[in-house]
């Protein structure tokens, strides 16, 4: 599946919802069923702190796509971070870093990404849009 | 003795409780943050823009002459609500401008290596930060106040701190964090025996009690008008006259001098030598409007409104699982910090907006207070004139919901 044609499945599963509360006891399934990072990954390398919650991310090249792994100390912000490995792991860094995030916004999610929410999220978009980038100029300097 | 207030007639005063967020009735426990506003503030700053505006200090037209009296009136006002002269009211942004005013003016004229500045574990990091940027340029030393489990000060310790290099003592009136209420008479008495002069960070403390800074003879003291429901931008630094003349000026502009030639300037008298530019005007006069509400339900039955929210609020949180209160200080204002189980702050207070319901989480600016008690923030309700003991049942149900959800 493309990223897009992810982020559309979300969209369609979170459309469902009407109430507020199915929508988030959702995402707290999505959080409390991603496996996230051992102890030690959670390290200082991996960090993307946030002032509320924290955020811990690695990324692995598998066959040409990138795995992302990440985790957090905050469930809803790890169930968030459920649906952006859902859309971005998995992917090539060329998709990855040329496509556009507009799923957590079409969900009703948008203040999470806000700055003021500053729980590590905008971070860890900014972050794996990054790693996506510098993975194809690697990949396109291996060519 | 208090007189209960009548709180559905005073809510009619703010328009902002009518809200709704998320689809539910506002119920605002934020005000540690910042208070809402009653009419009576928000109409005077439109009136002030509407019908009354002109620079100040300057002009000879009517406008601005009156302008200039509204605002100094203000100044009076101010002075005579806490006890101090109207010359040693200096209007700054908001406590955090108070504060770095006197850590780099009084700082830079007196403090050298070696010398020692005393604050606490419980500071807002607006009385910790300009320290560490004044203590790293003039080679002085931070020397911290511990606090017990309960977050009161350990007073012994800070007696023990005390010596002839200690040169500066700046603690909190009131925790925002913890709610405790230090005891700072007893904190500027001793300071005094040693000669150091004591900076009181009142942001807490004047929208919930009265202050008399002749009574505590405090040297200064630093507050913000928005946390006692006037207006932001605005707040004040309290200092006393002796020490203000010495000090030198902190910037340099319009409206703080004497007469400037081409090579230099003598500066003006008291306040103005503080109080460079075209400060807000609007918000100055508004904040007047401000000491008149609280003048005008007394601030005695605020507080016994407040605590009595408290008071219920803990009660009713104490019944629940897990419950773990932050700051159980034996004097305390309305202020209730809280964690449940290991649910992390953030995702209650996430569910609790959704609810409708605006409490503050995260560290509160006070990180090393976090560190005291090793955890990462709290919850924090905090209580305000306006606020109800159903908003605590609906706060309550709300917590109790949240729970349910993450655990
Ligand atoms: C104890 C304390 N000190 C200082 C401040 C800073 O006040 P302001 O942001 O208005 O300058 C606050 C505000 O949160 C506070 O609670």
């Amino acid at each position: 599946m493309t990223i897009n044609e992810k982020q559309d499945e979300l969209i369609e599963e979170f459309s469902m919802f009407d109430e507020w509360m199915d929508k988030y006891e959702n995402i707290i399934d999505y959080g409390k069923s991603l496996k996230g990072l051992s102890d030690s990954d959670k390290n200082e390398d991996n960090i993307v702190r946030g002032c509320q919650s924290n955020v811990w991310l690695t990324a692995k090249v598998e066959d040409g796509k990138l795995i992302f792994d990440a985790d957090s100390d905050a469930i809803i912000t790890k169930g968030i971070i459920g649906l952006l490995l859902e859309i971005f792991s998995g992917q090539t860094p060329q998709d990855i870093a040329t496509t556009n995030l507009y799923a957590l916004e079409k969900i009703g999610l948008k203040e999470h990404l806000s700055p003021n929410r500053a729980n590590g999220l905008v971070s860890m978009v900014q972050k794996i849009k990054m790693t996506a980038l510098a993975y194809r100029a690697k990949q396109n300097q291996e060519k | 003795m208090s007189t209960p207030l009548n709180i559905s007639e005073i809510r009619k005063e703010f328009p902002i409780l009518e809200e709704k967020v998320n689809g539910k009735p506002l119920v605002y426990f934020d005000n540690a943050a910042s208070s809402q506003k009653p009419l009576s503030v928000i109409n005077t700053i439109s009136n002030y823009y509407l019908k009354e505006h002109a620079n100040i200090h300057r002009g000879v037209h009517s406008l601005s002459q009156k302008a200039t009296s509204r605002y100094e009136e203000v100044r009076d006002k101010l002075a005579h609500w806490i006890g101090a002269e109207s010359k040693e009211i200096i209007f700054t942004r908001g406590t955090t401008e108070a504060i770095n005013l006197f850590a780099s003016t009084y700082g830079s004229d007196n403090l050298k290596e070696g010398d020692e500045i005393i604050i606490s574990t419980l500071e807002h990091h607006s009385n910790m930060v300009p320290w560490h940027m004044w203590c790293k340029k003039t080679g002085a030393k931070l020397r911290i106040i511990p606090i017990n489990d309960k977050g009161e000060l350990e007073l012994d310790e800070y007696v023990k701190l005390l010596n002839d290099r200690t040169k500066i003592v700046s603690v909190a009136h009131i925790s925002n964090t913890l709610g405790t209420v230090n005891d700072v008479k007893f904190i500027i008495d001793k300071a005094h025996e040693f000669g150091a002069v004591v900076l009181l960070d009142g942001a807490q403390a004047l929208p919930h009690i009265k202050v008399d800074v002749k009574e505590l003879d405090v040297d200064f003291y630093a507050s913000s008008a928005h946390k006692m429901y006037g207006p932001t931008g605005i707040g004040f630094l309290y200092g006393k006259a002796e020490i203000l003349e010495k000090m030198t000026p902190y910037h340099g502009g319009g409206e703080m001098i004497k007469s400037v030639s081409l090579e230099e300037s003598t500066y003006a008298d008291l306040p103005f030598k503080f109080e460079a530019g075209t400060p807000s005007i609007a918000d100055t006069i508004a904040f007047g409007a401000a000491i008149d509400f609280l003048a005008k339900y007394g601030i005695e039955n605020i507080a016994a409104h407040e605590k009595m929210l408290h008071d219920y609020a803990t009660e009713e949180l104490k019944k629940m699982d897990g419950i773990r209160l932050i700051g159980t200080a034996d004097n305390k204002a309305g202020v209730v910090s809280f964690l449940i189980g290991d649910i992390h702050h953030y995702d209650l207070g996430v569910i609790l907006d959704q609810l409708g319901i605006a409490v503050r989480t995260g560290h509160h600016c006070t990180q090393p207070l976090m560190h005291r008690f090793q955890i990462s923030g709290t919850v924090r309700a905090s209580f305000a004139i306006y606020n109800t003991k159903e908003e605590v049942d609906v706060f309550i149900a709300g917590v109790k919901r949240a729970v349910k959800m993450l655990s």
